[in-house]
């Protein structure tokens, strides 16, 4: 034997070895996409028009405020768009609005246009609208992942998604989605805020209160009336400073527990910050009502009874699994925005099973079929044909498993077009031999030139196929880029297997025949 | 054992009835699609699609009596037991309405199907598709569709001739066609399974013409003074066993993934199955036909040492 060949037969074995300790055991290498594990997966869009929104209100209010205290009376103070709001100022103090220091801070970030009778219009910045909406949806994602964590779910996935404002959530093995998607999807905006008037049977009793002329730094917003221990509480409205004393951006930390009447409830603790906020707040407020107010509905609202710094409790009619998830989301902090679900899919776990046996058969089934026809057809080196399909399927996995890559429902159709994509290589091969003898070129020689004048052409045709598989790739999410990725994988090991493996195979079979001798193809 | 050695057929004198053969069905699937419109599955069309399994005997009408409503189409799926899928169409209007409503779709037809009382539930999968997720993987899927046949259209045309790289595109685009044609006749849904197939479609036709094309180059070093309706005839003659052998094993190894790779993927490999007949017909009847009617009439001798240049 050549030294050379010696050598072609090691790299091949030591590659073979290679991939068989990359993916062996299979069950633990190979990694199961959501359609074979089952699992739910989730496209939400983040409104991130919301965010905007708030940031707007926030600035509409603080200029109003400011001009305010700088004795600068506002007519009107209104957020006319999630990225605009208007300020109408009477036409005496127009002078003195202009030349105010809170109009110049304003402005670094807002674009001001002037309307007619003392109308401004603030906008926000195009490239800060921008830059805000990214923030948003980064946040978003940063916030989903930390619940998720929370969950504890293994090997989930969350990522930005094809549009700007879109996320993919992918959460193997899950079975109780709807709770995930609650938790995924709470927004969590915890305000603790002052009640000023109420509660009242309804929005129009509570408007009535303030002679349907409800002062800007007050809101009327829904929520529960706790009745005696015992009743079923009802909805009610409450009147409400507009300015939270505290929020969920002050917690530190959030547990589940009981409230004294034993039903769950949620505890609290502030940071250093909140606590002296909440300290002073407090203070000057005994004896008055505090909403606790998460996403804009009132859930409780104790009475302040002595002056309180870190701790806090939330009750209402909380089941241990409310209070549970509500200290998770509490804990992983607020979303930014709120979120709707674009698309869900779930896959039930025994769906998942019977996709992987039917797969597993599929390619068994389509290697018998094709080494029946190879062995039929080119009889003995139909056997090579067959063994270089094996080694290259041994490779695709020991590269998948290898690279963590995903294997799909799809990924098992790759699988099996990789069959069909190696024994192309070979036919292509082994019809250019035949011509080649039957110019009458010797064994050898004609093996040779048909590997030869063949190889261009399966670079040309596995480059057009990757062409394709990276469009394929581009194209789909989680199961169909499972199938872009064997495809791909698979492409590059054939072309290893039907140049290299396959033609040392015929080395090894021509090496100690003579040039005369015939060869069984 | 041999096939097909030797053969000498005029495969070119045949090219025009074959682009009759092949816009006839073409024409028939696009009328097809354009009277009852391209039957796209949810993925593309948005909606619901849950499947379940109960563990008694039930009949399609009693789930149809469960949902109310009459948008919901019920399907046995799986004849051995009893499986059905129930689709229900993105409620109208749903442009304005909450998004997180129409997510729930799915948690009320359960609903309601356990209130009738057919027996316990077994939730096999469900899936929700949003409009805008539909909308964005329909632009999607058809750029994808049209960049990867512009992607190896430039490719043939760098590594061989632009007549060829047109006639590699018609063919592919003439298997996609008819795939997506019989695909509609045969009553298959439009899903990002048989996208992903008519996408693989068009790097596997290809393949095809490459070795015919590469073939072609070949033979214009070896026989400089003759016309290229010959030189290609006999290209396509040399590769035929290769290109029928190659499509037989490609069918087979398909093929049993149609018969045994679960419902999921049936769409999938019935487009493959339909495209890797189309492509080889195509391969051997339209790509060489346009290349050949796209190649200049200049004797062979100057194409030959333009190939040449290219080849080198």
């Amino acid at each position: 034997m050549s030294k050379n060949l010696r050598w072609k037969i090691l790299v091949i074995f030591a590659i073979i070895g290679l991939s068989i300790f990359a993916f062996y055991p299979p069950q633990e290498k190979i990694k199961l996409g959501l359609d074979l594990k089952g699992g739910v997966q989730l496209v939400l869009r983040v409104v991130t028009d919301d965010a905007l929104r708030l940031e707007v209100q926030t600035s509409a209010d603080r200029l109003a405020e400011q001009l305010k205290t700088a004795n600068i009376p506002v007519t009107s103070v209104n957020v006319v768009s999630p990225t605009s709001f208007a300020i109408t100022i009477p036409p005496e103090q127009d002078a003195a609005f202009r030349a105010s220091p809170a109009l110049v801070a304003v402005e670094t970030t807002y674009e001001r246009s002037s309307g007619s009778g003392g109308t401004y219009t603030f906008s926000i910045r195009p490239n800060l609208v921008v830059q805000l909406r990214e923030d948003t949806v980064n946040q978003a994602l940063q916030t989903i992942e930390r619940r998720v964590n929370e969950l504890g779910v293994a090997e989930p996935v969350i990522a930005r998604h094809s549009a700007a404002d879109q996320i993919l959530v992918m959460l193997p093995g899950v079975t109780d989605v709807n709770r995930a998607k609650d938790i995924i999807r709470s927004t969590a905006q915890l305000e603790l805020k002052l009640v000023e008037q109420g509660p009242f049977p309804d929005e129009a009793a509570a408007r009535q209160a303030y002679a349907n002329n409800v002062p800007p730094d007050i809101q009327v917003i829904p929520g529960t009336i706790e009745g005696v221990p015992g009743q079923p509480s009802s909805v009610g409205f409450y009147a409400v400073r507009r300015v939270p004393a505290v929020t969920g951006r002050d917690l530190r930390n959030a547990r589940p527990t009981l409230d004294e009447n034993n039903r769950p409830a949620v505890s609290f603790s502030l940071n250093q910050d909140g606590a002296r906020k909440f300290g002073i707040f407090t203070q000057a407020n005994i004896n008055r009502q505090l909403a606790i107010v998460m996403d804009n509905r009132v859930v409780s609202a104790p009475r302040i009874e002595s002056q309180i710094f870190d701790e806090g409790r939330i009750t209402g009619n909380f089941t241990n699994q409310e209070s549970q998830d509500l200290s998770l989301v509490l804990r992983s902090g607020a979303l930014p925005a709120n979120m709707s679900y674009l698309e869900e899919r779930t896959v039930g776990p025994s769906l998942g099973a019977e996709s992987v046996r039917a797969g597993i058969l599929a390619s068994i089934a389509g290697v018998v079929f094709v080494m029946i026809f190879m062995l039929l057809y080119y009889r003995l080196a139909g056997l090579n044909a067959i063994t270089s399909v094996i080694v290259n399927l041994i490779i695709l996995l020991g590269i998948m498993a290898y690279l963590g890559a995903t294997m799909t429902l799809p990924g098992i159709a790759g699988f099996i077009l990789t069959i069909g994509i190696g024994v192309d290589s070979n036919v292509l091969i082994f019809e250019r031999i035949r011509e080649e003898l039957a110019t009458g070129k010797s064994v050898k020689n004609a093996v040779a030139a048909g590997f030869d004048r063949v190889f261009l052409t399966i670079l040309d045709t596995h480059i057009a196929s990757l062409i394709s598989a990276a469009f394929l790739f581009n194209f789909g999410t989680g199961p169909i880029r499972g199938f872009a990725t064997t495809l791909t994988f698979g492409l590059l090991a054939n072309v290893f297997t039907a140049v290299f493996v396959s033609r040392t195979l015929f080395e090894v079979i021509l090496m100690r025949r003579s040039k005369t001798a015939s060869l069984s193809i | 054992m041999r096939i097909l050695t030797n053969v000498n057929v005029d495969w070119l004198r045949w090219r025009w009835h074959s682009l009759v053969l092949s816009w006839l069905v073409i024409l028939a699937g696009v009328g097809l699609m354009a009277t009852r419109g391209l039957p796209l599955g949810i993925d593309f069309s948005g909606g619901t699609l849950v499947v379940v399994r109960f563990d008694t005997a039930v009949s399609e009408d009693q789930i149809r009596n469960a949902i109310p409503g009459d948008e919901e189409s019920v399907q046995r799926y799986s004849d051995a037991v009893n499986e059905f899928s129930i689709r229900l169409p993105l409620q109208v209007g749903a442009e304005g309405t909450d998004e997180t409503a129409l997510a729930q779709t799915a948690q009320r037809m359960l609903a309601d199907l356990q209130k009738a009382n057919l027996g316990t539930i077994e939730v096999r999968s469900t899936e929700f598709v949003g409009p805008v997720i539909g909308r964005d993987l329909q632009r999607k899927g058809f750029f994808a569709t049209v960049a990867s046949l512009g992607g190896i259209a430039v490719y043939i045309g760098l590594r061989f001739r632009f007549s060829f790289a047109i006639g590699a595109m018609v063919a592919s685009v003439h298997d996609v066609l008819i795939t997506l044609s019989i695909l509609t006749l045969a009553g298959y849904e439009l899903s990002l399974n048989t996208i992903a197939a008519i996408l693989t479609l068009v790097g596997y036709g290809v393949n095809d013409q490459i070795v015919i094309f590469d073939r072609v180059r070949e033979n214009l070093r070896l026989k400089k003074r003759e016309p290229i309706e010959t030189v290609i005839n006999t290209a396509v003659n040399q590769t035929l066993p290769r290109t029928i052998i190659t499509a037989g094993t490609t069918f087979l190894a398909v093929f049993s993934l149609f018969l045994f790779g679960g419902d999921v993927l049936e769409g999938f490999a019935f487009a493959m199955l339909v495209g890797i007949i189309t492509s080889t017909y195509s391969t051997v009847f339209i790509a060489s036909a346009i290349a050949v009617m796209l190649s200049p009439k200049m004797p062979a001798r100057q194409v030959q040492s333009k190939a040449g240049r290219q080849a080198s």
